[in-house]
């Protein structure tokens, strides 16, 4: 039934893994693996932006209430910020394909920069929430000015999605700036799997690109309600 | 090809002494086997990982039957039967159902079936080990600590907001298994794709590979969803976000529609592998090629397609509206087509053929009874009305057992009596295997058929005590009789295959003298495999009847009756140097 | 028609006949579908074993016709099925428009009924025979559901919406009310029975408050309140890890953790209920739940009526049955009988047991669960 292929010769990539036969199918299998990873975020995600959906169509105006105390000029911020750091990932990917060490750790460095940078208004965002008693349990709504009128009930809901919401998205920026930094590092130490091979760089692009996807979705939905 | 690796302590001996080491024998030391990328280590680590936890899964089941012999209950609280049966429901589904056949066979065989060195991305398939570990370690933890009373669904509000159980970390130790589970689904999907030999076009591929593939679809689609559903549960419990809880205007209703939305594609994922192993099984030891090859592989992509749509069937009586109610029940009466045409098929396959009841054809014909007699009950409970009374019955216990033990765990004993030679070398004792399949099905079906009885006379599961009905106890005790026997006939193979190990003979290349190309290695295959990689050139099950029977023939005339039960061509040859590429012409 | 044997439930609404119909419909096509199947696996196996002298010439791999036909008979079969099967659940999910309204509210671990005239039951339903009947349902805590197989209805009962479903009683007589969702740890005892009766009877029974059996003794209604504030969980015929054994407390002289005694009075007993870790007993810490706000007081002389009962010496719990309890309630003081099949004879044992016993109870307990002393509980 099968026959019995030539030996393929030795002289390989250094950086071709075993399995492989050759760099194109390597850098294929990888791209379509991350890919595939992808989906399952999309999944992930996705349930929680239709929980979003249910329970925005069911309490819009309270939903519209309880939105307002969010600062939507730190979200704009936020979102530029993301964007920013997109486009310099999205760099740094090219000066990998063209084996620019120099560009790639300026454009990850300033994409890290962006992270971090996120991370911190988040957390002036969170700080303002707590103090304002607008986190969910019994404290919520200690101070009813802060729900602008909302149902304490349905605004607990809002506010239980948009921790949950923004948390999980905030655990994928970490996550996020864990792996640049690591690849940074590589980049930096001329490790040969990523000054070789641009696919390593451009596979955490991609995640990057997804995690701001996210936020894309996340900011007009949370902070840009239109009054019902 | 790298040179072969000489064994330990053979380096003095002459050549034609040496074996070639296999993928078993290449490193012995225990680091070797933490730190491996071999798909075929990994696959035998998760064969250990999920037999010890299919083993708690059963003492479980076993104190379960045995509880419920007397109306009022036997040695247990009514707390502490509550934590059982949802400690044999969250081991046997998230750590032995979902994992077993497409982590240890998928693992094991796939490279194997298409020809490929390995699979994708090895280091992920070694993550994909240690996230299974890490889960099933931290559910264990979790039942160790006391446990959890909420049945493997977690219906919210009670394990959100009532529970006073291990919810949290039970529920974190499920997320690492759905995890395990997404990253050996991405691997096989990729490694589907790409790395097939040169020749192996998708028509050429065996239908386990095809069914691999769409597992791995459902898989990555599915597991997120329940794995955030169920996070939210730990945020209210640990953070106290509130998603479901009715005081505040959420829906206790949508975390069903959520958690069932992989929970019914997940039945998918416990039986499209079983139905990948029936056409192996029932192709190779009827000696012919599967009658309607494409028809069972398109069936595949409708049962993993259409399954996402049917999730309401298990909600028809939540409340949710009767319109919903319509569509889901429409459309699962359309996913049972697909499953009726690949039974059909595979019987189809028998006419004609040669057929050899080996221990794993004993396993695949049972599974044609079991599957077919549970599938149809799966009608009932499709129906809407038939399904209102028998929904949270002991109906619905023995419809899902019949396809789930009497489907997917026969095809897991059936594949590994099948590919025990392949993968260990060794031959067990065939004779008694072929008894002890009989004696699965015979303890099965007495355990399980008085449960329908029972389900349609109203007794409801998930029940303790059940002594204002009394009534129900020869049903409970005929099922616990039968258990006994299953049990047994589960426990049995435990000796028999790990007594091969000990001092069975050593298998050919090809013990069964099946197809495929992980027939034409030897057994154990080496770490990469092949010597070289193949080339295909025709497709997987090309059997000839006729020839298979004059063979057949001819062999009965040359040699006695093989070892303990097997065919002759069995044993390994005499002489080790040259692997035996299959033996048949 | 088929149902009246020993393996079937009573049939006693009106959905029963049409829902009967559609079941063994199905019955016969899993029958016939299983059947034909085995035989052919069989016949094939056999004739074709290996080494038999069949013809195996001219093999077919594949047969478009025969797909077909075998895809297109079964789908036609099951869109008749899912027809029959939709028609009857339509049915269920609209009422008449002159059903009578009775609510249920569905708690841990009871079920407490509420007539329209005002009229409350717990874990019975009376329901008049021939007369439509929609039950309003809705949970207190955790999502329940409310199945009575003998009228083959079954409904989710959930916490923040009502649901709904009905029926037309055809039969007089007692059939079986169970909690069929689990939820917790008392599920499987949420049971009930649903008492159909004669129209007239059931006008009587109405009229009359309901009241056609006595009410619970102070002591019947503190075991039940007992076993609903989950005291049963932890305290156990023995001192256990989690609390001690309260048989034989009454009167006696207990440690305290602190060093003192005391006697185990009324006062004692109240306090220890109401505020456990001002008086823990010797050997434990502050693991009981804080009962102040959760009882009312007229909750309190319940449990000390029925604590006092089991505390005095030589008193047995007549509890729900607990793992201790099951030998002695099969009557045979310590061995199972392993085949208590005869649900007389079972009930026989339970009664012969529980009028030993110093608080006496009348008849099955679940059926005995009245209203009476339930006031300022719901």
């Amino acid at each position: 039934m099968a026959a019995i292929a030539d030996a393929h010769g030795h002289g390989h990539d250094e950086a071709l893994h075993h399995q492989f036969e050759d760099m194109d199918q390597q850098n294929e299998a990888y791209l379509v693996g991350m890919w595939t990873f992808l989906v399952t975020e999309v999944m992930f995600f996705g349930t929680l932006f239709i929980i979003y959906t249910l329970y925005r169509s069911m309490y819009q105006m309270d939903w519209y209430l309880a939105h307002e105390a969010l600062n939507i000029p730190m979200g704009g911020v936020n979102t530029i910020i993301l964007l920013i750091s997109s486009f310099t990932v999205a760099v740094a990917v090219r000066s990998a394909q063209r084996r620019e060490r120099n560009l790639v750790l300026w454009n990850l460095g300033i994409t890290l920069v962006c992270a971090f940078a996120f991370l911190g208004i988040k957390g002036v965002e969170y700080m303002e929430k707590f103090q304002h008693n607008l986190y969910p349990g019994p404290e919520f709504g200690r101070h009813p000015e802060y729900l602008h009128g909302a149902a304490p009930n349905f605004a607990q809901l809002y506010y239980g999605l948009y921790f949950g919401m923004t948390g999980l998205h905030a655990v994928h920026v970490i996550v996020g700036i864990i792996v640049i930094a690591y690849l940074w590092v590589k980049w930096f130490l001329n490790a040969k799997n990523v000054t070789l091979d641009y696919v390593p760089t451009e596979m955490v692009g991609l995640y990057w690109h997804f995690v701001d996807l996210v936020w894309i979705f996340l900011f007009p939905l949370m902070y840009l309600m239109p009054k019902p | 090809m790298s040179s072969i690796p000489i064994e330990k302590g053979l380096e003095n001996s002459s050549p034609h002494q040496r074996e070639p080491a296999n993928y078993l024998t290449v490193d012995w030391s225990l680091k070797s086997w933490l730190t491996t990328g071999d798909h075929k280590r990994i696959g035998i680590m998760y064969l250990i990982s999920i037999s010890f936890f299919f083993l708690l899964g059963g003492i479980s089941a076993g104190l379960i039957r045995y509880e419920l012999t007397s109306p009022a209950g036997r040695v247990l609280e009514s707390e502490t039967y509550n934590k059982i049966f949802s400690a044999h429901g969250i081991l046997m589904i998230f750590t032995f159902l979902v994992v077993a056949i497409p982590a240890v066979f998928g693992n094991f065989l796939l490279p194997l079936m298409i020809g490929a060195r390995d699979l994708a991305f090895p280091r992920l398939n070694l993550m994909s080990w240690y996230l299974y570990m890490i889960g099933g370690t931290l559910i264990l933890g979790g039942m160790i600590n006391g446990g959890v009373d909420s049945g493997w669904t977690f219906y919210v509000p009670y394990s959100s907001m009532y529970a006073n159980s291990n919810i949290a970390l039970v529920i974190v130790g499920i997320f690492f298994g759905g995890f395990s589970s997404i990253t050996t689904g991405i691997n096989f999907i990729v490694t589907t794709h790409k790395m097939r030999a040169p020749g192996m076009t998708w028509f050429r591929l065996p239908l386990f590979v095809w069914a691999m593939y769409a597992t791995s679809v459902v898989i990555i689609l599915g597991t997120p969803v329940v794995a955030i559903t169920l996070l939210l549960i730990v945020f209210e419990r640990v953070f106290q976000l509130p998603i479901f809880s009715p005081e505040l205007g959420g829906d206790p209703v949508l975390f069903q529609h959520l958690f069932w939305f992989y929970s019914h594609p997940a039945v998918y994922i416990m039986i499209l592998p079983a139905f990948g192993i029936q056409s192996e099984l029932i192709a190779n030891f009827a000696r012919k090629r599967i009658f309607g090859y494409h028809f069972v592989a398109f069936s595949t992509l409708a049962i993993a397609g259409l399954g996402f749509l049917v999730w309401g069937h298990h909600m028809f009586i939540s409340s949710q509206s009767m319109y919903q109610g319509i569509v889901f029940s429409l459309i699962s009466f359309l996913v049972a087509v697909p499953s009726a045409v690949k039974i059909f098929n595979w019987t189809a396959t028998l006419y004609k053929g040669n057929i050899r009841l080996t221990s794993p054809m004993i396993y695949a014909l049972s599974f044609i009874g079991l599957f077919t007699v549970g599938g149809l009950t799966g009608l009932f409970l499709g129906s809407l009305g038939t399904n209102v009374h028998l929904t949270n019955t002991y109906f619905i216990v023995a419809h899902f057992h019949y396809v789930m033990v009497g489907g997917s765990l026969t095809a897991f004993l059936g594949a590994l009596h099948y590919w025990w030679p392949k993968m260990t070398g060794r031959l067990y004792n065939e004779s008694l295997a072929k008894w002890n399949a009989v004696l699965v099905f015979v303890g099965f079906n007495l355990t399980f058929f008085p449960q329908f009885v029972m389900g349609w006379m109203g007794m409801p599961r998930r029940y303790h005590y059940y002594y204002f009905a009394p009534e129900y106890q020869p049903y409970h005790l005929m099922s616990t009789a039968g258990a006994s026997v299953l049990a047994l006939g589960l426990i049995i193979p435990g000796f028999y295959l790990l007594k091969s190990l000990a001092n069975g003979p050593k298998a050919s290349a090809n013990p069964w003298g099946a197809h495929g190309l992980e027939w034409e290695t030897a057994s154990p295959p080496v770490t990469t495999n092949f010597e070289q990689t193949p080339i295909v050139m025709d497709e997987v099950y090309d059997f000839d009847p006729v020839l298979e029977h004059e063979q057949a023939q001819a062999r009965k005339a040359l040699e006695p009756t093989g070892y303990e039960g097997y065919e002759p061509g069995a044993l390994a040859e005499p002489k080790k140097d040259e692997s035996d590429l299959g033996g048949k012409s | 028609m088929l149902t009246n044997t020993p393996f079937s439930p009573p049939s006693a609404s009106n959905f029963a006949a049409e829902y009967d119909f559609v079941f063994f419909l199905l019955l016969g096509l899993t029958i016939f579908f299983s059947v034909v199947v085995g035989i052919a696996v069989i016949f094939f196996t056999v004739r074709y074993r290996q080494g038999s002298k069949a013809d195996r010439s001219r093999p077919i791999y594949e047969d478009l016709r025969l797909e077909t036909t075998w895809s297109v008979i079964p789908l036609l079969l099951g869109l008749v099925m899912f027809f029959l099967g939709a028609k009857v659940f339509v049915d269920m999910k609209v009422p008449p428009k002159d059903a009578q309204e009775i609510f249920i509210i569905g708690k841990q671990w009871m079920w407490h009924v509420q007539h329209s005239n005002g009229v409350r039951e717990n874990n019975t339903l009376h329901v008049p025979v021939g007369k439509p009947v929609k039950l309003t349902m809705i949970s207190q805590d955790v999502i329940h559901a409310f199945y009575i197989p003998a009228f083959r209805v079954q409904m989710h009962v959930v916490p923040g919406r009502y649901t709904s479903m009905w029926f037309t009683p055809t039969k007089a007589g007692k059939y079986h009310l169970f909690c069929s969702m689990y939820c917790g740890t008392q599920h499987s005892e949420m049971g009930g029975t649903v008492v159909a009766m004669e129209p007239k009877a059931w006008a009587n029974w109405i009229a009359n408050g309901g009241e056609s059996v006595p009410p619970m003794t102070l002591e019947q209604a503190g075991q039940k309140l007992y076993n609903n504030i989950s005291c049963n969980n932890c305290h156990g015929a023995d001192d256990n890890l989690r609390a001690p054994s309260l048989y034989g407390i009454w009167g006696k002289q207990r440690k305290l953790s602190n060093g003192t005694s005391v006697v185990a009075d009324e006062t004692y007993i109240r306090e220890s209920i109401l505020r456990p870790h001002n008086r823990l007993s010797s050997g434990y810490g502050p693991t009981m739940p804080i009962y102040e706000g959760k009882i009312t007081e007229q909750d309190i002389p319940k449990l000390l009526a029925y604590i006092k009962a089991i505390g005095t010496p030589g008193g047995v719990p007549a509890s729900s049955p607990t793992s201790l309890d099951a030998a002695a309630l099969n009557g045979t003081g310590g061995t199972m009988t392993p085949f208590a099949s005869n649900a007389i004879q079972y009930q026989e044992n339970l009664k012969k047991r529980l009028d030993a016993t110093p608080t006496t109870r009348r008849g099955n307990p679940a059926v005995n669960a009245i209203a009476a002393q339930e006031e300022g509980r719901q």
